[in-house]
């Protein structure tokens, strides 16, 4: 259902991975997952290694963050993050390049998984690993299913959807194995559910390289299928949609269909999580954009808590003709308001986009064409819910699902009168959403 | 031809009084007591039904004052002491005085003061502009300036002043019902007492950050010197979390923290021009 077709401008794609250096002092910060922001349990001018703890969890849905980078704990406290917003952030100025005792460093596959489902779930927890997607969920959560509720499919989403994003498509590429273990890891988590690792057909040579991978390695119930390309399709109800012909009821989780999406990033952090004792500390970001020449894009693994500006010059500077930089990818990601915000777990590129591709027209009105409704991949009617918005109706907004939206931006995106629907859309959601919670809590 | 419109009349009037008749049992069987008092009280009200007083309207004020037997924590912001004290004679009790309140934006952070760091292009609504990110300047805490507190006043006392790019409130029409600060997701703007003659001082900031970050965000910046406490004489003046507050309980209008501001932030408005070696009439 919906969905938009834009052009998928992934120049990066034939960029291989490089390894950005470490920067001089690296920001961590404290809210880079979904959940309860971690507490810190360092203090200033501590001495820390790579890998080491420096906060722990702030509640059931948070995660451990660790120390991406070895050095003198030089501050806690607020920093502006990329929407300029107040978050605890841990200072360490970086002095050498020392790893936490227990971390295996060697680039050997290995390949059996000796530990029980519990075994795996605690490593995955005291790694920190959230899921790499976009939405940073705890993945430790994700993968503990509710009493009563059954995995019957873990689906794997390499769809990497978004224009210009080329990291995921890197790692399937150079990190093939690594990732298909990590599937069977989270697989052996789910109780040995089936798995269905879903690529979008524009790339060809992931879909060669991870189903090859998948016939040596040998694991049982991994199958690789093709997608249609299309946007939003690695959103999660879209993938359960097109690999397992399911829709996910309003109101309900995937889960409650059976099904489990983990992103192909978050498979690699499992893989190092358990088999190399490696917590989340390093992720792949792509440098891309349209106002960048093809010789400056890169794809980079780097420590999270690497400042954004860090990378910026390393990579050469701000383009002339960028209007806008964006942190994730241009339909989802966020317009960076501060460059001198810190990278977090979720980081997944640095976009630079000239005025032409971003900066939006004057709104007009709207002409009732339903182009939104059409685009809409939940079904839902854009042009309705910015009504209901702006007259602030709650009732009638969660009547009309508001809150299954899923922020992919496809109506504005389809709009001919540049209307700013998602804008308007997002806060009234926000506002049922809010309701809805309070009115559980009352039961 | 007569018989059928007499019949027709004569069935149509009994009809009518049948009908009259079971109207009158249903009005005597399910009458509602209603206090007269309400009626009364809502006719003195100002009518405005703008929720100032945290009712849904006048008519609910009204009911709520007849049901409660004092009127402490009743206030119409609009109609004042004069219509509370209306109310009062209504309900045979007294009036609890409050002191007339006016909207007050702390935010001087004007384009010259406060330059703008990026572009905001979205929905031109403080409060989405709120929830995606700081703002188009370097401070996270100041007016954002798409104009929600206009929207918000039913009594058209704010308006968006062009030049600067904040808003301003007209006292004479401002009411002090607070739906302008409810509707600024940067809490900016605040009730304060109006003072005699409108007079008032006030710290125009509400910038949290440490001295030179709110310096290097805006150049009328609170930097939480604390100067200004240390000079009142009044203890009105009390510097929390790097911005400075003047209870307007206690201030006595004497305007030293004023001229004392290094940046600026502490206005004072509506004080006469006066010839700069007499200012008495100040110093109540």
């Amino acid at each position: 259902m919906g969905g938009i077709h834009p052009c998928d401008s992934k120049f990066a794609r034939e960029c291989p991975i490089e390894v950005l250096p470490l920067p001089n002092t690296a920001y961590v910060s404290m809210a880079q997952h979904l959940g309860a922001p971690a507490k810190p349990v360092v203090n200033v001018g501590d001495y820390v290694k790579v890998g080491q703890v420096i906060a722990e969890p702030g509640g059931f849905i948070s995660a451990f963050v660790h120390s991406p980078v070895s050095g003198t704990v030089k501050s806690i406290g607020p920093r502006a993050d990329l929407a300029g917003n107040s978050v605890t952030h841990i200072e360490i100025t970086v002095q050498d390049d020392e790893w936490a005792d227990g971390i295996d460093l060697s680039k050997d596959l290995v390949t059996d998984i000796p530990y029980t489902r519990e075994e795996i779930l605690d490593k995955i927890k005291a790694c920190g690993v959230v899921g790499l997607g976009g939405a940073t969920f705890p993945t430790h959560v994700k993968l503990n299913p509710a009493p009563g509720k059954v995995a019957e499919c873990l689906i794997i989403n390499c769809a990497e959807c978004e224009p210009f994003l080329t990291s995921d498509y890197r790692i399937m590429l150079e990190r093939t194995k690594e990732i298909i273990v990590g599937v069977a890891i989270m697989q052996k988590a789910l109780n040995g559910c089936r798995c269905v690792i879903g690529i979008e057909e524009n790339k060809p040579e992931a879909i060669d390289a991870m189903a090859a991978a998948v016939a040596q390695l040998g694991f049982p119930d991994i199958e690789v299928k093709t997608l249609k390309k299309k946007y939003p399709q690695g959103g999660e109800k879209q993938l359960i949609d097109a690999v397992m012909h399911r829709q996910v009821r309003s109101g309900c989780l995937p889960i409650d269909e059976g099904a489990v999406v983990q992103n192909v990033a978050t498979a690699l952090a499992v893989y190092e999580a358990v088999q190399k004792n490696k917590p989340l500390i390093t992720n792949t970001l792509t440098v891309t954009g349209d106002s960048i020449p093809a010789n400056r894009q890169h794809n980079y693994l780097f420590r999270i808590g690497t400042p954004l500006s860090f990378i910026i010059e390393y990579s050469g500077g701000v383009p002339q003709t960028t209007a806008k930089i964006i942190s994730g990818g241009p339909m989802m990601g966020k317009a960076v308001a501060n460059i001198d915000a810190a990278t977090v777990k979720g980081s997944s590129s640095v976009l630079y986009l000239s005025r032409k591709a971003t900066l939006r027209d004057e709104p007009g009105q709207c002409i009732r064409c339903g182009r939104c409704a059409d685009a809409c991949p939940m079904g839902l009617e854009p042009f309705l819910l910015l009504r209901l918005c702006k007259a602030a109706d709650m009732p009638q907004l969660e009547e009309n699902a508001v809150q299954d939206c899923i922020e992919c931006g496809c109506c504005m995106y389809s709009c001919p009168s540049a209307l700013p629907l998602l804008d308007y859309i997002r806060q009234g959601k926000g506002q049922v959403m809010g309701i809805i919670k309070s009115r559980n809590i009352k039961k | 031809m007569t018989n059928t419109i007499i019949w027709t009349i004569v069935v149509l009037a009994g009809l009518g009084l049948v009908l009259a008749f079971v109207l009158y049992l249903i009005a005597t069987k399910f009458k509602v007591e209603e206090d007269p008092r309400i009626d009364e009280i809502e006719k003195v009200m100002p009518g405005a039904n703008c929720g100032g007083c945290g009712y849904a309207g006048c008519r609910a004020f009204a009911d709520a004052a007849v049901k409660d037997t004092t009127l402490e924590g009743h206030f119409c912001p609009v109609g004042g002491d004069e219509v509370m004290t209306k109310v009062a004679g209504i309900l045979g009790i007294e009036a609890v005085k409050k002191a007339p309140q006016v909207a007050v934006v702390r935010c001087n952070g004007t384009c010259e003061n406060r330059p703008k760091t990026n572009i905001y292009d979205g929905a031109q609504t403080c409060r989405i502009k709120a929830a995606l990110y700081s703002g188009d300047t370097a401070c996270p805490y100041g007016c954002l300036g798409c104009g929600d507190c206009v929207a918000a006043c039913q009594f058209g006392a704010i308006s968006m002043d062009p030049q600067t790019g904040l808003p301003v409130v007209d006292d004479s029409k401002c009411t002090g019902c607070g739906a302008c600060s409810k509707a600024c997701p940067k809490h900016v703007i605040e009730l304060r007492n109006k003072g005699p003659r409108s007079m008032r001082v006030f710290v125009s900031c509400i910038n949290k950050d440490k001295g030179a970050v709110a310096r290097k965000a805006c150049s009328a910046a609170c930097i939480g010197c604390g100067k200004c406490a240390k000079v009142c004489a009044q203890d009105a003046i009390t510097v929390q979390d790097n911005v400075a507050y003047i209870d307007f309980t206690k201030c006595k209008l004497c305007k030293k923290c004023v001229a004392e501001c290094p940046t600026g932030a502490i206005h004072a408005v509506n004080f006469p021009v006066l010839p700069p070696k007499k200012e008495a009439g100040n110093e109540q």
